[in-house]
């Protein structure tokens, strides 16, 4: 009997061992939100945008260059002998809202995107199996010069818009997808091949090799594309969907891409709707994009 | 029946006591600072949740090592990603026991806290001093201690070594209330 009343005593104490307080504080964590992060290592996939955009007050220098094509063989040195450039500034106004701005050297075109964090993926307490962001650009071609404007060219006439959603789901942490419909808008083409609003559909994801390396793929298919045969008629060169492929590499607030692709362009409007190079014909250009993060307001 | 009885006040007494002697943390602070060559990184959370039962000694906490806020939101982002790998261990926890507290006696006293610390999924017993100052119903518990990044499988690849350094130096600061 005494065994008993021993026992009483102490099964407060078995009861509430410490495992219990953990426990307790478990029960109380459950309630939270998690928010998924990082689905891309930076802004950009290959040509195009990612979901991500730059945090409140950090700025992103990117440094974006393709080369020709590596067809070109021995005399072009496969490629390297030309190069096509794009700087580009990209600032996080807040943790969902950033803003850029670059200048391509292909065309001279200066080019602006703001960039929203529409939904972003969570679990637990609000659930949310995708992340959006929506993208709107503009490109100005600097290209003609004024003087050698032809006959009854409107400097309304060198501007494109781009609107864009990015929809992705990071599936696993190695494994991320993004889906993305754009409509880009040129004031001028030439009517008589092409249609001024044009619709694509990208495809693309990124797959994690390691801690710090990524393999990723991009590619933009055009619903409506203008004819080539059309385009060959009226002296423009044949026209391809965009397909890229790169690895990541990241190193503190650098990130690298490597890049090969059928476009020597680097702004939606080109690249999507401009693309010459027909991949599995030989036109692959070899291409990186560096950014390099500096923050400029000190997170709270 | 007097046995009956005399075993419900055991057990109630029991309760009483333990549930009297309990403290919740208010507020709550646990941070990092690690010594770089290129740079110093330091880190804070704030939201980590506390449980000291100061009758019998235990004492856990539980912390999301998402909630850490580092001063650059990139080295956040790389800290959960590549190096604590959050995705898969979102938690980091303690349970053990403070020894040498008498929750009779005000002001500040020495304690030393045994336990098991769970970072990274890797779980090692650790043993660290500090101090408690009673403060009426309130209880401020300070504690520093140094965390070596290689007992907890926290493998910072090499590219990055210089900014990092093989051991961190953990600082907590809790303010418990008696419940």
């Amino acid at each position: 009997m005494k065994k008993i009343i021993l026992l009483f005593i102490l099964l407060p104490f078995f009861a509430n061992a410490q495992e219990d307080l953990l426990g307790e504080l478990e029960k109380e964590k459950t309630k939270e939100t998690d928010y998924t992060f990082a689905t891309f290592k930076g802004t950009r996939l290959v040509n195009g945008h990612t979901i991500e955009t730059k945090n409140a007050g950090s700025l992103e220098f990117i440094f974006q260059h393709r080369f020709g094509a590596l067809d070109g063989g021995l005399y072009e040195m496969f490629g390297l002998d030309e190069a096509y450039v794009r700087l580009g500034l990209d600032y996080g106004i807040t943790d969902n809202l950033s803003v850029s701005i670059g200048r391509n050297s292909a065309d001279k075109i200066m080019d602006g995107y703001l960039k929203y964090k529409i939904l972003k993926q969570s679990s637990g307490e609000k659930n949310m199996p995708f992340s959006i962001t929506a993208l709107g650009g503009a490109a100005y071609s600097i290209s003609p010069k004024k003087d050698d404007e032809p006959e009854g060219f409107k400097s309304v006439d060198r501007l494109a818009y781009t609107g864009q959603l990015l929809i992705a789901r990071k599936i696993t942490s190695n494994l991320s997808l993004q889906l993305m419909p754009t409509f880009i808008h040129k004031n001028a083409v030439n009517k008589f091949a092409e249609k001024n609003d044009q619709i694509a559909i990208g495809f693309g994801g990124r797959l994690k090799v390691t801690k710090s390396v990524a393999l990723t793929t991009e590619y933009y298919y055009r619903l409506d594309p203008p004819d080539n045969d059309l385009l060959a008629s009226v002296g423009d060169e044949k026209r391809y969907n965009a397909l890229g492929f790169g690895i990541d590499i990241e190193t503190g607030g650098h990130v690298f891409q490597l890049v090969l692709t059928n476009t020597s362009s680097l702004t939606e409007r080109t690249v999507i709707t401009e693309t010459n190079g027909d991949f599995f014909g030989g036109d692959i250009h070899l291409g990186f994009n560096v950014t390099r993060t500096f923050q400029l307001k000190k997170n709270k | 029946m007097k046995f009956f009885l005399f075993m419900v006040f055991a057990v109630a007494l029991n309760f009483t006591t333990s549930a009297q002697q309990r403290y919740f943390a208010e507020k709550s602070k646990v941070s990092f600072y690690s010594d770089g060559v290129v740079e110093d990184i330091t880190a804070v959370n704030e939201k980590v949740t506390s449980i000291f039962d100061a009758f019998k000694g235990d004492v856990a906490f539980l912390m999301s090592i998402k909630d850490f806020q580092f001063e650059k939101k990139l080295m956040q982002v790389h800290f959960n990603e590549k190096y604590m790998e959050s995705e898969k261990y979102p938690k980091s926890t303690f349970q053990g026991k403070i020894v040498g507290f008498n929750s009779a006696e005000e002001g500040v006293q020495q304690v030393r806290a045994v336990g098991k610390l769970s970072i990274h999924g890797v779980t090692k017993d650790v043993d660290a001093i500090g101090t408690i100052e009673k403060n009426g119903s309130f209880l401020q518990v300070k504690s520093k201690f140094n965390v070596k990044l290689l007992d907890y499988n926290i493998n910072v690849p090499q590219i990055v070594w210089k900014n990092i350094a093989q051991q961190v130096e953990v600082t907590i600061e809790f303010t418990y209330r008696q419940l």
